[in-house]
């Protein structure tokens, strides 16, 4: 909400907890209305997420058996594969995805999804970085190795925040969409290289790692579980990234009213 | 440097604003002595930061010298289109009835250039600093990788430049956008060099030269392409 209290003409909370413009053209009560709409951008779906997620997390720590050779230290699991696959493949390629239609379509939605998609995205990376070492710690016997999967989420989210940067660095809102719109295709072509770099580098220099354990036979309390985590992780996205979404819609409503407030 | 009859063609044009670039740079010296001079200090910084006894010379020369060449490069990267703020000269390259296209791979050979050049200082440094004895072969596969490495890292970070210096944090965002782009290639140039600096032929480092190549192709069209959806004013 930064971005409304920074405006030269600040809007104002009417008495039905909306927001309205002061003064201006009769646009501004349309915006208003918008406004008044979207000013709740937790709405119901984000409730459902939340208490399907302290669902999940009761399902994970109570209803799922113990690993038998990692402990319970194997629970984290549960949270960290998840978190990881939505970050990979929703997150990101959605960014990536929008990315490459805005630069088509111009369409100031596709840059609002991008950016909505890369901060959700920076929020589970940085989720799956912290669960990491949590897990490898007492399982590898270290926080952190030169695995190529850890090298390459750390990359991501380097990448994510660097977009987000770059976000804040463009006054201009044509071309901030155009410039993160072009650093995000580019990122989508570099994520196969890194990769490649990270998985030829170990296969160059084979080293003593633990491979991270692969579960190829789950058993199906487990498996159940698992699939619980990723519905919950999805839906936690979804909830994020509309809230989100509503965010950036207030935030342009409210720079179109301020840049139209000036013009009068 | 008078204006062509005809609209030149995109090369033409390229090389054109390249040498223009390279012009100034031969006039002023500025960017390149500093950066050659940062080359020096970086490799004596790495030099008195190295505990001999505990690491082989051999092992931790290609790591200094790819580092050294990350951080040149984006010394020179920076200027590139930063020189053409002043008086606004960039308006006059994008009113210049030539693709922009070739204004991109105009900046970019000419930053291609200038890297290469600093490399040509870099490596004899660290070959005197760390006591290499290299032969002539290993001195030509390491300036094959080294113009490999150049090419895709200056296509990117040309981009990146052009980017950055229209931004709030002007030359500060450069090392942000671009050194996440410079890691495979850093890291297929270093492996490579690791081998040659071993004495063993390149071409165990066949697989480390196909993701050079591969990123080079890669990224040089797809910078050619975008810079164009930089501009649009």
């Amino acid at each position: 909400m930064g971005a409304i209290a920074g405006t030269e003409r600040s809007p104002r909370l009417d008495a039905s907890g909306g927001l309205l413009f002061g003064g201006g053209p009769e646009g501004d009560a349309a915006r208003g209305a918008a406004l008044r709409q979207l000013s709740r951008p937790f709405g119901w779906l984000a409730w459902v997420a939340v208490v399907a997620f302290i669902g999940d997390c009761v399902r994970i720590a109570y209803f799922t058996p113990i690993e038998a050779s990692q402990g319970p230290a194997q629970k984290i699991f549960y949270i960290h594969v998840p978190a990881a696959i939505t970050a990979l493949y929703l997150a990101f390629a959605l960014m990536a995805v929008a990315s490459v239609l805005y630069l088509w379509l111009r369409d100031p939605k596709l840059d609002r999804v991008a950016e909505c998609a890369a901060e959700v995205g920076l929020a589970f990376t940085t989720i799956v970085l912290v669960t990491g070492p949590l897990w490898a710690k007492p399982v590898w016997g270290t926080w952190w190795s030169g695995d190529a999967r850890l090298t390459s989420t750390l990359f991501l989210w380097l990448i994510i925040l660097a977009y987000l940067i770059l976000r804040q660095a463009v006054e201009d809102r044509a071309q901030r969409a155009r410039y993160s719109a072009v650093l995000a295709i580019l990122a989508g072509l570099l994520i196969p290289f890194i990769h490649l770099s990270v998985y030829l580098f170990r296969t160059l220099h084979p080293q003593p790692i633990v491979l991270k354990p692969s579960a190829p036979s789950l058993p199906s309390e487990m498996l159940t579980t698992l699939m619980i985590s990723f519905a919950t992780f999805v839906l936690l996205f979804v909830a994020l990234l509309r809230a989100r979404y509503r965010l950036a819609t207030i935030a342009d409503l409210v720079e179109d009213g301020a840049s139209s407030g000036r013009a009068d | 440097m008078t204006p062509p009859a005809v609209t030149p063609g995109v090369l033409a044009a390229a090389w054109t604003i390249a040498r223009k670039d390279l012009t100034v740079e031969l006039r002023t010296r500025a960017a390149f002595l500093s950066a050659a001079v940062f080359t020096v200090l970086a490799a004596a910084i790495f030099l008195y930061t190295w505990d001999p006894t505990a690491v082989a010379a051999i092992d931790l020369a290609p790591g200094v010298l790819w580092v050294i060449f990350t951080f040149s490069g984006l010394l020179g990267l920076n200027r590139s289109f930063g020189a053409e703020l002043a008086d606004r000269a960039i308006d006059g390259l994008l009113i210049a009835p030539i693709s922009r296209e070739a204004v991109f791979l105009g900046k970019a050979l000419a930053n291609l250039i200038f890297v290469l050049g600093v490399q040509v200082v870099a490596i004899p440094i660290v070959v005197l600093f760390y006591n290499l004895s290299l032969g002539w072969g290993a001195v030509a596969a390491i300036a094959g990788v080294a113009v490999l490495a150049a090419t895709g890292m200056v296509a990117v970070g040309t981009l990146f430049s052009a980017m950055a210096v229209n931004t709030r944090l002007a030359e500060l965002l450069l090392p942000v956008l671009a050194l996440p782009f410079f890691v495979p290639v850093v890291t297929a140039a270093a492996q490579a060099t690791v081998l040659v600096v071993n004495g063993r032929p390149l071409s165990g480092a066949l697989d480390w030269i196909r993701l050079l190549v591969a990123f080079d192709l890669v990224f040089v069209a797809a910078c050619t392409v975008a810079y164009p959806f930089t501009i649009e004013r």
